[in-house]
């Protein structure tokens, strides 16, 4: 099967040609077929190749695709290419998979839009550009869907356009992503004038060469600058501080596109790139250590940030750029498969949520004001589960599948070989973030399913619970956000049941194998007892359910007066977290004016007025003036010549005279 | 000797001229018999264009095709044509621009349309002799024959302020290529006072021994005269006056062509005449084109009219042409050479959209849109993929050009290229915020709510500027594959003085590396 590799990008890739170029004249069903239906294809192929994957060793497990050279210029040669190991299989599983149930989704969810065949096109491009991205061979390939899944971020954002708070928010997110992904093409530049590739199968061996032969080193500058530019690009794509700031106004989208694109797959993609990265992460610390501070950062101010949103795609939308946090966490403290896990667990637990919030939506009529909600449980029986099982999976409980990867990587945070001390920061930031988010996400529960209707009349009788197409993708995702924990397992639970293997981290260790050797030959080794990872664990569960019980104390027990009171009494503090700490405002003020008054000044003051005022025009009114002056001279009157003339004469007559 | 094809393609537009003279442009139905030939002429210059890309030969890094005939035999004056992987593409470009901005005349120009279009055609042929000449004299006829149809076009069939337009854009031009023709004099002189014969044959005076200060005087004045036709900055400003009161004809074949004359004349004459003179400027010029790249990107920005916002979006692509020629590098080098053919697709199409929206609405003012995507919906989508382009999207031209540029200019110059890549952002901004106000939000004004999409020969004129962003973007090397010869030569031809440069660099690259073996060995 790995000759089809190219496939999987290809359905899709026609899917949109087709929607894009003819679906205003198809009709709703063939779009919603040929939307579906590619992406389907894809998974299908996808199986495949997983199947013969998992038939071939583990060493071995790796397929690659050349579809034609891209470019070759002096000593760079990129070919179009594709690379199938345990990491990108894995991830274009869940792809293609939450891929299609999201499309399924949205021909509920869209019916009524009259743009509904441009929003199948744009979808179906969006996991074209995933599966480049995912599938690449090289960084450039990858480059490819990094930036194209921006462009189709870009177009579904806005895509309600009419209304020009959504055309904002796309720009928004493209300018700062594109931002990111100037550090990212820095970063590709300076791998390759340092090891002479940007594919993975050159760099990877060609660093582990040069790092035995002492050519590089430990935290070798090039390499720690190659691993943090490249993390500037995450920060942008997958939203982490400093360039979070696009992704809560990406929820200007509709729904299922914030479930596919800003939860599940595409905000992803830099966790992705870091695990894709693992062998240069590893030989550079110092990068490590900045992308887990920042990603610990992130996790911890994004909750707080969620705690007081009242719209509900905006809580999801904060608990995101957390999650991702947590993810980063997971590649940063070298716990490359626990990353991922939490990446895979978080796509169907985050999505799960995102479309439950949109059957919620869609009942209330568009309203997205938590404020508005309320008892909404018995009238959307099947939504309300589906999306209680997911909050307690992104709330960590066992046996959720949140639970077993945020504990993982809050447990190997604990144990972080290179720097101990600041691996215990950050276990401790993180623990109390997942406090904080089974926190916020119980009030988001609580505040949209329980206790009374708060919203009008007319939407009290519009609720209902969604249809079909709608409730059965939740229903899998739910599923999914249950079992889907029980792949990665701790070792040590597996132990007490029995050896249960940890199926995920088997089948990804093929592509960390590299990043395990130089831990365990050059890393001191941190011991953790079993009892202290059972304190650990159990430490998260406790932080959990405090995190609950509070929401429950506070939003149910007194729901009617208390949020009212705290915010009264924390005025400030509640001011500047309901204003997301400013930063917004803080960007306007410090980056966008300047440089929009500055090019208002080079414009005016020094193009017109200095440069072409003054350096073209003054000349030619110099020479203007100058010609004014000399035409006095030759006004045409005879006499004036004659004048003139007698004038020479006379002093020619003089000269001879007198000389 | 073989068939003449070079001169058969320069000199075809101007023997289409003889079909055209003889017509009546009184009628409509005149008019569109002028339109009809002059439109097959180009076509059929593309079509025998094409076969000197057959003719071409690869592998051989020296001019192919040449022809070479006696012209002023007491003077050393030749008539002699020649190509190269380099202006093989830009020959190309011309012939393949050409038709595009005919066929979009075919509405705007309505009067004098007979001399409207035959400015277009000794345009033509002026561009085509300029890319072909081999001979300095020969290369100055037709460098200075350019001005004259474009002045033309620019204030004849121009917007209001079109004469001073055109009579700045003729003065400014006209200033460097006096200068110019100064130094071929002198080069001349010093060659003859050296060999002991007189000529201008290009091949025989690369590499004539100057002395030092001459040669950087020598290369200051071409330099100047191309830097003024790129535009680098600061001497763009004629170039937007120019752009926003030329016809969209006048702007497509300026932008598209016309300021490739500059960066070709880089590539040709100033850098391989005169390498000591470009080396001693080449950090000047490394930072005005940066200088270029990031200002001409900020004033885009600012602009109210959509036309001057892509004039400025030209200085600041035209700086990384520039970037990429002087740092030297093949990847640098194959990377401007693409941009040039890229911008001349790329703002060529803006061009012609603006244009066509002109033509609808008589203004170009983004304050006056707002909101047309619901209108004109195909319009809109051939505008974003040209945006794209524009901003260096992958699988698009745009984003082949700038990363060659950049790759090629980090190994040599870390901080220009890191300042340049900065550009990439801002080209994002000022291109998706005009998309914005003219094409997202509400329709606010009721003159576009019946404005019409585009018709069949808009859409006709569109699709191959498409394809082509999409063939560069997806299989470059057809392109880059034919300017690897000519490419290293030219870097060998401009490198070859500065031995003694690069040694002093290898010596202090061997000195940092015993350096650095020696705290290692410390530790």
């Amino acid at each position: 099967m790995d000759k089809y590799i190219f496939l999987i990008p290809l359905f899709p890739l026609v899917g949109f040609l087709i929607n894009g170029l003819f679906g205003k004249r198809l009709g709703k069903g063939v779009v919603s077929f040929i939307g579906c239906m590619t992406i389907a294809f894809s998974f299908l192929v996808a199986l495949f190749i997983w199947k013969d994957l998992l038939s071939l060793e583990p060493e071995q497990r790796v397929f690659t695709q050349t579809l034609w050279e891209w470019m070759s210029v002096g000593g760079l040669k990129v070919d179009i290419s594709f690379l199938i190991d345990p990491l990108s299989m894995l991830m274009i599983l869940v792809v293609t998979g939450v891929g299609f149930l999201i499309h399924v989704y949205s021909t509920g969810y869209m019916y009524e839009d009259e743009s509904y065949w441009r929003y199948f096109a744009y979808l179906n491009m969006f996991v074209f550009f995933m599966a480049m991205l995912v599938l690449g061979g090289n960084y450039l390939v990858m480059f490819v869907g990094w930036e194209g899944v921006g462009l189709a971020s870009y177009l579904l954002i806005g895509f309600w356009y009419q209304e020009m708070d959504n055309a904002v928010a796309g720009k928004k997110a493209f300018v700062v992503n594109r931002i990111g992904d100037f550090g990212f093409v820095l970063g590709l530049f300076l791998m390759f004038w340092t090891f002479g590739s940007l594919s993975y199968q050159d760099v990877f061996p060609r660093a582990l060469e040069l790092f035995e032969h002492g050519g590089l080193s430990f935290n070798s500058p090039v390499l720690v600058a190659i691993c943090l530019l490249l993390f500037v690009g995450a920060t942008g794509k997958s939203a982490q501080i400093p360039l979070y700031v696009w992704l809560p106004d990406a929820m200007a989208g509709p729904t299922p596109v914030s479930a596919l694109i800003h939860a599940a797959t595409m905000v992803t993609a830099g966790v992705y790139m870091v695990a894709r990265t693992n062998v240069l992460y590893t030989l550079a610390p110092t990068a490590l250590l900045v992308v887990a501070s920042i990603a610990a950062a992130t996790a911890f101010f994004a909750a707080t940030m969620g705690v007081l949103q009242n719209d509900i795609k905006k809580v999801l939308a904060y608990s995101t750029v957390s999650q991702l946090g947590y993810m980063f966490i997971g590649v940063g403290v070298t716990a490359y498969w626990a990353g991922i896990f939490h990446l895979m667990t978080h796509a169907f637990f985050k999505a799960c949520l995102f479309l439950c919030s949109g059957s919620v939506i869609h009942a209330m009529g568009g309203d997205q004001d938590m404020r508005h909600m309320g008892g909404l449980a018995k009238k959307m029986p099947i939504t309300y589960i589906t999306m209680l099982v997911a909050t307690l999976a992104i709330a960590g409980l066992p046996p959720f599948a949140g639970f077993f990867s945020k504990d993982e990587i809050l447990g190997k945070a604990f144990s972080f070989a290179y720097y101990p001390v600041a691996g215990k920061i950050i276990w401790f930031i993180g623990t109390v973030g997942a406090g904080i988010t089974a926190f916020y996400m119980f009030r988001l529960i609580f505040m949209t399913f329980h206790g009374e209707f708060r919203g009008t009349e007319e939407q009290r009788h519009h609720l209902h619970e969604s249809p079909p197409t709608m409730t059965v993708p939740l229903i899998i995702l739910a599923t999914l956000s249950i079992v889907g924990g029980w792949l990665g397992i701790p070792e040590i639970i597996g132990r007490a049941l029995g050896h249960v293997p940890n199926l995920v981290e088997g089948f990804l260790e093929p592509v960390f194998e590299h990043s395990h050797n130089i831990l365990s030959a050059h890393a001191p080794h941190v011991h953790v007892s079993e009892a202290v990872e059972w304190t650990l664990m159990s430490t998260s569960v406790v932080v959990a359910i405090i995190g609950i019980s509070l929401a429950y104390y506070i939003y149910m027990v007194h729901g009617k007066d208390l949020p009212q009171k705290l915010a009264e009494k924390y005025a400030f503090h509640y001011q500047v977290i309901y204003n997301k700490y400013y930063v917004d405002e803080i960007y306007e003020f410090l980056i966008v004016l300047p440089i929009y008054y500055l090019s208002v000044f080079f414009w005016k003051v020094v193009d017109a007025f200095f440069i072409d005022g003054i350096g073209v025009n003054g000349p030619a009114w110099l020479v203007k003036r100058l010609s004014s002056g000399a035409r006095l001279v030759q006004n045409g009157y005879v006499q004036t010549y004659g004048t003139f003339m007698l004038i020479g004469l006379i002093s020619i007559l003089c000269f001879f005279i007198y000389r | 000797m073989n068939e003449p094809i070079l001169t058969y393609v320069t000199f075809l537009p101007l023997l289409g001229l003889i079909f055209i003279l003889p017509i009546p442009q009184k009628s409509e139905s005149g008019k569109n018999v002028i339109r009809g030939i002059a439109f097959l002429i180009s076509i059929f210059t593309f079509w025998a264009s094409l076969r000197i890309y057959g003719a071409f030969d690869a592998s051989i890094a020296g001019f192919q095709l040449v022809e070479d005939h006696v012209w002023i035999g007491s003077y050393g004056i030749h008539y002699k044509l020649g190509i190269d992987g380099l202006s093989l593409w830009l020959v190309l470009l011309t012939t393949f621009i050409t038709p595009l901005t005919i066929l979009s005349t075919w509405r705007a120009i309505d009067k004098r349309v007979k001399e409207f279009q035959v400015s277009l055609l000794v345009l033509e042929t002026a561009m085509l002799g300029t890319f072909m000449a081999l001979d300095l004299f020969l290369f100055y006829v037709f460098w200075e024959l350019m001005l004259i149809p474009m002045y033309l076009i620019i204030g004849v069939w121009g917007g209001e302020r079109r004469i001073y337009a055109a009579i700045k854009f003729f003065l400014y031009t006209a200033v460097g290529s006096l200068l110019m023709l100064v130094c071929i004099i002198g080069l001349v002189y010093f060659h003859h006072n050296h060999s002991g014969h007189l000529t201008f044959d290009l091949l025989q005076l690369y590499g004539t021994p100057i002395p030092r200060n001459y040669e950087i005087l020598f290369f200051a004045a071409f330099a100047l005269a191309f830097a003024i036709k790129v535009p680098m900055f600061p001497f763009h400003t004629w170039l937007p006056d120019a752009h926003v009161e030329a016809p969209t004809a006048g702007s497509v074949i300026l932008a598209g062509i016309l300021l490739k004359m500059g960066t070709y004349g880089f590539f040709r004459f100033a850098m391989p005449l005169f390498p000591q003179g470009s080396d001693y400027f080449a950090p000047l010029i490394i930072l005005l084109s940066v200088i270029g790249i990031i200002y001409g990107a900020l004033v885009a920005m600012v602009q109210p009219d959509i036309k001057k916002l892509v004039a400025y979006s030209s200085v600041s692509h035209l700086g990384y042409c520039m970037l990429g020629l002087y740092v030297l590098t093949r990847q640098g080098v194959e990377g401007s050479v693409l941009q040039m053919i890229n911008h001349g697709i790329s703002t060529g199409a803006l061009f012609l959209l603006v244009g066509i929206i002109y033509e609808r609405r008589h203004t170009r003012l983004i304050k006056e849109y707002g909101g047309i995507a619901r209108i004109v919906p195909v319009y809109s989508t051939i505008f974003l993929i040209v945006t794209l382009s524009s901003i260096g999207f992958p699988t698009t031209n745009g984003f082949i050009g700038e990363f060659l540029i950049l790759l090629g200019a980090f190994k040599v110059n870390k901080l220009a290229a890191v300042l340049a890549a900065t550009g990439v952002i801002l080209g994002a901004v000022y291109m998706l915020w005009m998309v914005q106000r003219v094409f997202y939000g509400q329709v606010r004004n009721p003159k576009n709510l019946h404005l019409k999409d585009m018709n069949l020969r808009e859409v006709a004129y569109m699709v191959p500027l498409l394809i082509l962003i999409f063939w560069i973007g997806l299989y470059p090397n057809f392109f880059l594959s034919k300017m690897h010869a000519s490419v290293d030569h030219f870097i060998s031809q401009v490198k070859v003085e500065q031995v003694e440069k690069t040694s002093h660099v290898a010596l202090a690259q061997s000195i940092r590396e015993a350096a650095l073996s020696a705290s290692k060995a410390k530790e």
